[in-house]
């Protein structure tokens, strides 16, 4: 993990975080050079872990690439916290790091031993990073639930979809990548106001407050005007054709939005259909009026091209429009890999596989995926004697004592 | 914590949050718009439905806490104030299309020959560097080359976008977080830089695991909204179910998530009396969809849908809590306002507007630090707000900055 000029270089993380919002914030500050310990257990580890896709299809806990791809430019040590040894390395630890994460139900921590008042004692500078889905007061601290129920919870179901259909869920857990970039926006302000007052501090991130932030102006549409949201599918109010088009072949999809007249005539030259020539099509009014027809008119034409060749024909002429990518296009696409989004790196079981970069380029100081995501306690004994410095016979005595178990 | 620091915001939608976000840790954030005022200021909804630059709700809810400066910098009058302002900045934040900046002689490298230790931020639609560079852009555009609207929707429907746009909001955010690294680095060594972020690769972060499934499996990810479709049996899984007056999220989940959802759930419909025993017989903890039956699973989800029917959101959401149960509601603007978690957390705050005489209820905090709370908010600024007090402190004064304005400078 060495590298000439790296941002985070000498700042030091132990990530006791799960899932995905918390562990994902240690990888962006692992990315930049900071140094994290991502803390496990072989009695809790990280759900993630047991999530598809896996490695071959064959299950194992070091298998997941799911949780491989938030868990890169990190150290893994397995460490079972409910050993009266076990939380004393984790303190070590602590002592060690700049930065603590967490996300665990609220009262966890404590319990275990490792709240804000108990790491302050041991490093009364600790910055602590909590982010519980809900909030760590509050009747509803503790009640259970994910970033996938947490999204309708704010509303985001309740507006997506098909004005003749159920509400459409969001898939996977959406508001989990929303707080990462607050929780490294605070972290960064947090460590500079400890570097003029010497104070570090404990902020806390309830996913849930971070996450309305991201539908406010139909809150305040509602506060202010009283207004109901609708589900509209892809329709724009001010914008026609406004949606995804069917393209040649078995689920491809092209998205064109077209806002001014002069997008409109692009749009009509590349097509080239006399249809699309009507006066009525000419304003904005008319074709919001006429966007059923002009939407077949536009099927038609997509349908038989390739996603590919819709969107480039319809960017050449200056039209905002985009292949709806699936897994593979993601994978594949020219953009992202032109600008080495996807990174190869060799992980202990997986083998080589890509991770993603953060999507902010820093070039004094690159950022990227920097060492493949840890085995369950792969580094228990680097980071024992490298990091804590422990002696030998001191970690063989914990080993055996099963403290990383 | 950032008061000693200020940011020049030159945003249209695209970067929004970014400043937003600066604003809210304690900077000093200073809106740079054209002289009629930033385009972005037409974007609905308007208070009170009004439609005018001065009124938009969504200018509030993402400018709020920033000061409002109007510049033309294309004139060479406003170029150099631009320059002065730059001696005084720390983070420029500009979401103009690639070169443009560098076309007005304003691009980073006079910026840092000016100020070396600026952090220029450039939020774009797909970075400063490849292919798509000069491609445009739209929420749509940008979710879709994300690779999230191929899985948001149902199954036998065209794949949709979240109902309101996001990929911009994710796009400033992302600007913040990699701003403030370089903050970092710039504080330790005082050499600042630009920072590139594109948009389409926030969006690339949000699907879960698509491209991974296509890596490691050789599968596509396919769209499943309210209902899922497992491909190894057809069983159709119910996510968004039907209640008396809405919906509610819940998933019949097996294995060690049955715990917080399936079991207690089963124990709620036997307390009601609606939990047959064919129901009450199933090990939760031991039930797996890849080898259930799509007619099992139908008979599961008939009588689960059947209790949901008999409750209002209201009901399953408040049981859910007692029960430990993970029943959410899908919920509404008025829900979300009268959450009781939020009150209880005293989350939202009131920011007066004294020239449309009213107060305005925001959201309040993204974080809640210890060491100083998010800045007492002030409303989104007017169009040149505060023109006087930051031009006068670059040394113009009240006779110039009258000229300039009429110049169409400022």
């Amino acid at each position: 993990m060495k590298g000439s000029a790296q941002a985070l270089e000498g700042i030091k993380v132990a990530d006791f975080s799960w899932i995905i919002a918390g562990p994902l914030t240690g990888e962006f500050l692992g990315d930049f050079g900071a140094e994290v310990i991502r803390i496990e257990s072989y009695t809790n580890p990280d759900n993630l872990r047991s999530i598809s896709p896996m490695k071959g299809g064959i299950s194992g806990i070091n298998r997941s690439a799911t949780f491989a791809r938030y868990n890169c430019s990190k150290y893994g040590i397995s460490l079972n916290l409910k050993h009266p040894k076990g939380l004393e390395v984790a303190k070590r630890l602590v002592a060690w790091a700049d930065i603590v994460l967490e996300n665990f139900t609220p009262g966890v921590m404590e319990r275990l031993g490792l709240g804000y008042e108990e790491l302050k004692k041991v490093k009364p500078d600790i910055i602590m990073l909590s982010l519980p889905l809900l909030g760590h007061s509050g009747p509803l601290a503790n009640h259970p639930g994910l970033g996938v129920q947490l999204s309708d919870l704010i509303g985001f179901g309740n507006i997506t979809g098909w004005p003749d259909r159920e509400p459409s869920t969001l898939p996977g857990a959406y508001t989990d990548l929303i707080s990462p970039y607050c929780a490294i926006s605070a972290l960064m302000a947090a460590l500079d106001y400890r570097r003029r007052t010497s104070k570090g501090q404990y902020i806390e991130l309830s996913q849930f407050e971070a996450g309305i932030h991201f539908l406010a102006p139909v809150i305040l549409d509602w506060l202010v005007n009283g207004r109901e949201p609708v589900r509209k599918g892809n329709q724009c109010d001010y914008a026609a054709p406004h949606g995804v088009y069917r393209c040649r072949g078995h689920e491809r999809w092209c998205a064109i939005t077209v806002f001014t007249d002069e997008e409109w005539e692009s749009l009509c030259h590349v097509l080239g259909n006399p249809a699309l020539a009507k006066p009525a099509f000419k304003t904005l009014m008319g074709r919001i009026e006429n966007a059923t027809e002009i939407d077949r008119l536009v099927e038609e034409w997509t349908a038989n091209h390739s996603a590919e060749e819709v969107m480039m024909k319809l960017q050449e002429a200056g039209v905002p429009a985009g292949v709806v990518l699936n897994g593979r296009d993601l994978f594949e696409n020219p953009q992202l890999s032109a600008r080495g989004f996807y990174k190869e790196l060799t992980h202990l079981e997986i083998g080589p596989h890509h991770y993603p970069s953060p999507p902010f380029k820093l070039p004094k100081t690159p950022g990227e995926p920097r060492m493949a995501a840890p085995c369950l306690g792969q580094h228990n004994e680097y980071v024992c004697r490298q990091i804590l410095g422990m002696s030998d016979e001191e970690f063989v005595q914990l080993l055996n004592e099963g403290v990383f178990e | 914590m950032l008061s000693p620091y200020r940011a020049l915001d030159l945003t249209d939608e695209k970067g929004f949050l970014c400043g937003r976000v600066l604003a809210d840790l304690g900077a000093d954030v200073i809106k740079i718009e054209p002289p009629r005022g930033e385009p972005s200021r037409n974007i609905g909804p308007f208070y009170h439905n009004i439609p005018h630059p001065e009124k938009s709700l969504y200018w509030f809810a993402y400018n709020s806490g920033k000061r409002g400066t109007t510049l033309n910098i294309e004139t060479s009058d406003g170029r150099e104030i631009f320059k002065k302002l730059i001696g005084t900045a720390d983070f420029v934040i500009e979401s103009f299309a690639p070169g443009y900046l560098e076309s007005l002689g304003l691009g980073y490298s006079t910026l840092c020959a000016i100020n070396p230790r600026i952090i220029l931020t450039s939020i774009t639609p797909f970075g400063q560097s490849g292919p798509y560079r000069d491609y445009r852009t739209s929420d749509l555009v940008s979710m879709s080359l994300g690779g999230y609207v191929y899985l948001t929707g149902e199954h036998d429907q065209p794949p949709v976008r979240v109902g309101f746009p996001q990929a911009y909001l994710h796009g400033g955010l992302a600007g913040a977080a990699g701003a403030m690294i370089a903050h970092y680095h710039r504080q330790l060594t005082g050499e600042g830089q630009w920072v590139d972020v594109s948009i389409q690769e926030a969006c690339a972060w949000i699907p879960l695991d698509s491209y991974n499934f296509w890596e490691i499996s050789q599968l596509l990810e396919e769209r499943h909204g309210a209902v899922r479709v497992r491909p190894e049996t057809g069983a159709r899984l119910r996510r968004v179910w039907k209640c008396k007056d809405g919906y509610v999220n819940f998933e019949l989940y097996g294995g060690a998530l049955a715990r917080a959802f399936t079991i207690p759930l089963v124990a709620w419909m036997t307390e009601e009396w609606m939990a047959p025993d064919f129901l009450r017989q199933i090990d939760w903890a031991a039930f797996d969809y890849s080898t259930a039956t799509k007619e099992e699973v139908d008979r599961i989800a008939e009588v689960v849908s059947r209790f949901f029917l008999t409750h209002t959101k209201a009901e399953l959401w408040e049981g859910g809590i007692k029960r430990r149960c993970v029943v959410y509601p899908v919920a509404s603007p008025k829900e979300v306002v009268n959450n009781v978690q939020l009150n209880a957390r005293d989350y939202w705050v009131k920011i007066e507007h004294p020239e449309l005489g009213d107060t305005i209820t925001y959201p309040g905090p993204w974080i809640r630090p210890s060491e100083s709370s998010l800045r007492q908010q002030q409303r989104a600024p007017l169009i040149g707000e505060h023109n006087v007090e930051v031009f006068a402190e670059i040394g113009l004064s009240k006779t110039e900055i009258n000229m300039l304005k009429q110049a169409g400078v400022i």
